[in-house]
């Protein structure tokens, strides 16, 4: 089966951003789409350190370490760009003044559950950060990750097996294979990569599809 | 005449004691106030309780602190990070308590101490581990917990620019934790990199109003290695 590589998903995640929107971009794979956002469209890019209007990794040499992002990384600031304290940043997500939330996850349940924050593994040192303000605050909570599980086995699922980051939160599913809406009825399939199969597709989701 | 300027490190973090509750500004290395802690490993505190949104990187500043064995607890957000060695170690060994907070709920709950409120629900963590054991109340229709303010008896936090008032501006994504912290301690010292006359703040333009603050140190910024700013020369 033909699977689309990170940066085709973060394409297809930019191309469902509208005009204006405000979005906040996950650690990981999501950072991805800020590269395919293009110039025509304005987004505010929100990130949870106290800041708005993030642009695009400085040039090599021109990196201040004081202008980062949530993953610690030297961005830039666009014209407009704000910055505010904490407590103002979580404000935004938790007051629902984001429009979009891109984040990586471990598995979503056909109900939006979501689990992104810790494997629950013995001995295993949890962090969340800012993922359970982000996946209950913003007006749409959109993951991005592969399908399945280096060992084949679904992302998709039934019910969460990880702790949960959230309750109810994912509305819509980017992965490697697929397009999911979150839907009262079910999971219900937009789009498949190219030359995808169905039944294929099927047999590595753990709940039924609609379409 | 108020004047808030201490002329030491060392000064700045005079008197603290045994089991202080001890909040440190700095999202990663932006904003961290390395002097500062640097200071109060040297002042020789112990049994302190840390909160922080993560828990040391490297070998230097928390870290530090956290290896010299001085942190009893750490509250924070995001402790594991490719270089919380440190932290890492006490943690798997029993030899720390951690108090992991929602980074959302963590800003709130200090902003929460500074502004004199006593507890407030919030739906971040509703029906998760984090939330375990919490009082929790639907409101509006919407599942919400009950969250606690954190006080503490010391804030160390880093700014650009202070008066000798204690007003204080900020740079960039260093502001981070910075002003909220300084509004929920009994003690706030403010490192800056430059000081200016009092009035030539632009009033319009100040962060942290000096009464949230009690002593500012300045710190020269060629010698702030993990602070956040590099030169671009």
């Amino acid at each position: 089966m033909t699977r689309w590589t990170k940066n085709q998903i973060a394409a297809l995640v930019a191309r469902d951003i509208h005009y204006g929107a405000v979005v906040n971009l996950g650690i990981g794979m999501p950072t991805l789409v800020a590269n395919h956002l293009g110039a025509a469209k304005e987004v505010m890019l929100h990130s949870e350190n106290g800041v708005i209007g993030v642009g695009p990794a400085p040039a090599p040499g021109a990196e201040d370490y004081d202008l980062i992002n949530a993953g610690k990384q030297p961005v830039t600031l666009m014209p407009g760009g704000v910055f505010f304290h904490h407590a103002d940043s979580f404000a935004m997500m938790r007051g629902g003044h984001l429009d979009i939330c891109v984040l990586g996850a471990f598995q979503v349940a056909a109900n939006g559950d979501l689990a992104n924050w810790h494997t629950g593994e013995p001995g295993a040192i949890p962090a969340v950060g800012g993922a359970m303000d982000l996946a209950v605050g913003a007006k749409k909570t959109w993951v991005m990750m592969e399908h399945t599980t280096k060992a084949g086995a679904p992302k998709v699922v039934a019910r969460c097996s990880y702790p949960l980051t959230g309750l109810g939160c994912v509305s819509r599913i980017y992965t490697d294979l697929a397009v999911l809406d979150i839907t009262p009825a079910g999971v219900l399939l937009l789009e498949m990569a190219d030359g995808a199969d169905f039944a294929a597709l099927q047999a590595c989701t753990g709940v039924p599809l609609l379409r | 005449m108020i004047d808030k300027f201490v002329a030491s490190t060392a000064e700045a973090v005079a008197g603290v004691r045994d089991g202080a509750q001890v909040m440190i500004g700095g999202f990663g290395t932006a904003g961290l106030p390395n002097e500062l802690i640097d200071a109060l490993l040297a002042q020789g505190a112990k049994e302190l309780v840390i909160v922080n949104n993560n828990a040391g990187n490297g070998d230097s500043g928390l870290a530090a602190l956290l290896a010299a064995g001085r942190v009893r607890k750490i509250i924070c957000s995001f402790p594991r990070q490719a270089d919380s060695w440190h932290f890492d170690q006490l943690y798997r060994s029993g030899k720390i308590e951690l108090e992991l907070v929602p980074q959302g709920n963590l800003a709130e709950r200090i902003r929460a101490a500074g502004a004199g409120i006593g507890g407030f629900f919030t739906p971040t963590g509703y029906g998760t581990d984090l939330a375990r054991g919490k009082e929790t109340r639907l409101i509006d229709g919407r599942w919400m917990v009950l969250e606690s303010p954190i006080h503490a008896d010391l804030a160390l936090i880093k700014a650009e620019r202070g008066d000798r008032w204690g007003n204080l501006c900020y740079r960039m994504t260093a502001r981070n934790f910075g002003p909220i912290m300084a509004m929920a301690a009994k003690l706030t010292v403010a490192s800056v990199h430059e000081i200016v006359e009092l009035g030539a703040l632009d009033p319009e333009a100040v962060v942290t109003p000096g009464l949230f603050v009690q002593r500012v140190v300045k710190i020269p910024r060629a010698a702030t290695g993990a602070g956040g700013f590099k030169t671009t020369t």
